[in-house]
């Protein structure tokens, strides 16, 4: 790789003051997807400012019918608690299918939704479940966050700290991995939150995006049948050499109905 | 240019290194423990796994400045004086390898996945190798060698 400068920040704010002061820099927490792009030379920040390991960055924690996540949070960690378990159990389910052993040992929630990867796992139950990404600036609704692949709302020097997922009534994620990277093919998550269900779905198109027929089907009754009628469209989906479009068409629909029968166990 | 502390199978070693410079070549090049290897250039077959306190990561995928300050075990620690580890061992009699270069990996990877799991069944232990790929034995010996290897560190217990 290129060579860069690496600082271990002590908070935030040093952290933002890095980045303010070096528009190159970027961020490192798991270094999951950041290290290997730089390795391939697809990468060259002038700065690697580490975020790893910061409290402000840390805490799982349920109060008030919240999920509360930190953003360093490791993919193996979510995957193990227990608060996760009890109130999202979906939640937990994910993030034990993310990569492998190793890259969850590493990897963040955090560097995961701000990279926006259109196959990556988080964004669909960040976006079904209607959580709030917190960030160094502000609070963003996952309706607002994500913007097409690898683009998020976040700000240049903006840093997201902590997700709060309400906790819905039952929750469920099917994926079909890719069997050589692992990457969602297609990963459906539905939830039955407070304000409805939310069919959220990755790994089919640019970026992760709400299947809203889905969705105004299952307000009407919550059966895989209620899914039967319906096709994805799969003009806006992605073709390429793992997969043509109208074979992830049918794949977001067989995901979905999967997803519909897991959240009798859920 | 940093400075960095790492603790690598109990000794602990001061280096200043090039920022970019990964963790395995550290361990390799720095160090000489060249039982780690380098496999892929794509993060997924898993050769370098070692450990990072306590927990199996991918060491061609983190920078050695990360590490710092940090307590490192390379497969060169699983056997104790001129002894097998009862996982090396259970590799050899159930055949779990063949040119050998996974293995050394593919044994850290396992050490982490038992410490969390003393008893797997099949699926989780082909689960909780995904990180490793072998190239020769199509791993059917991989999972017995886990198997046994378990069956053994729980009898130890």
């Amino acid at each position: 790789m290129y060579s860069f400068n690496y600082v271990k920040v002590k908070s935030l704010k040093q952290a933002g003051e890095l980045l303010a002061a070096n528009p190159d820099a970027k961020l490192l927490a798991g270094g999951m997807t950041l290290i290997p792009t730089m390795k391939a030379r697809l990468a060259q920040p002038s700065h690697l400012i580490d975020i790893a390991g910061l409290a402000e960055l840390a805490g799982i924690g349920v109060k008030d019918g919240r999920l509360s996540i930190g953003a360093g949070t490791r993919h193996h960690e979510v995957a193990a608690s227990s608060d996760v378990k009890k109130a999202i159990p979906a939640l937990a389910y994910l993030a034990g299918l993310i990569g492998d052993p190793q890259v969850r040992n590493l990897g963040t929630l955090g560097g995961s939704i701000a990279n926006n990867d259109p196959a990556a796992d988080y964004p669909a139950a960040v976006l079904a479940l209607g959580a709030t990404v917190i960030t160094t600036q502000r609070e963003i609704a996952a309706d607002d966050f994500f913007q097409g692949m690898f683009a998020t709302a976040l700000e240049p020097g903006e840093i997201v700290v902590r997700f709060v997922f309400p906790v819905p009534k039952r929750a469920a994620y099917a994926k079909f991995p890719h069997p050589a990277s692992g990457y969602a093919m297609a990963g459906v998550f539905i939830a039955e939150t407070a304000n409805g269900v939310r069919v959220a779905v990755t790994g089919a198109g640019p970026g992760v995006f709400r299947w809203q027929e889905a969705e105004a089907a299952l307000a009407k009754g919550m059966s895989p049948a209620a899914l039967d009628a319906l096709t994805v469209a799969a003009d806006d989906l992605n073709e390429d050499m793992h997969a043509p479009r109208e074979y992830r068409a049918n794949l977001v629909k067989v995901m979905a109905k999967r997803a519909l029968a897991a959240l009798g166990n859920v | 240019m940093t400075t960095i502390e790492v603790t690598v199978n109990g000794v602990k070693h001061a280096r200043e290194v090039e920022d970019r410079v990964l963790l395995v070549n550290l361990l390799r090049d720095e160090l000489g423990l060249t039982g780690t290897h380098v496999g892929c250039d794509t993060s997924q077959c898993g050769c370098c796994t070692v450990h990072v306190d306590g927990r199996a990561v991918k060491s061609c995928t983190m920078l050695a400045v990360q590490a710092n300050g940090a307590t490192i075990s390379t497969i060169e620690s699983m056997a104790q004086n001129g002894k097998l580890h009862p996982i090396q061992q259970a590799f050899t009699e159930c055949h779990g390898l063949q040119c050998g270069f996974c293995t050394p990996g593919m044994i850290m990877a396992v050490a982490g996945l038992l410490k969390e799991n003393p008893d797997p069944t099949d699926e989780e232990i082909e689960h909780g190798l995904e990180g490793n790929l072998c190239r020769c034995t199509g791993y059917i010996n991989i999972v017995k060698a886990v198997k046994l290897s378990a069956e053994r560190l729980r009898a130890k217990r």
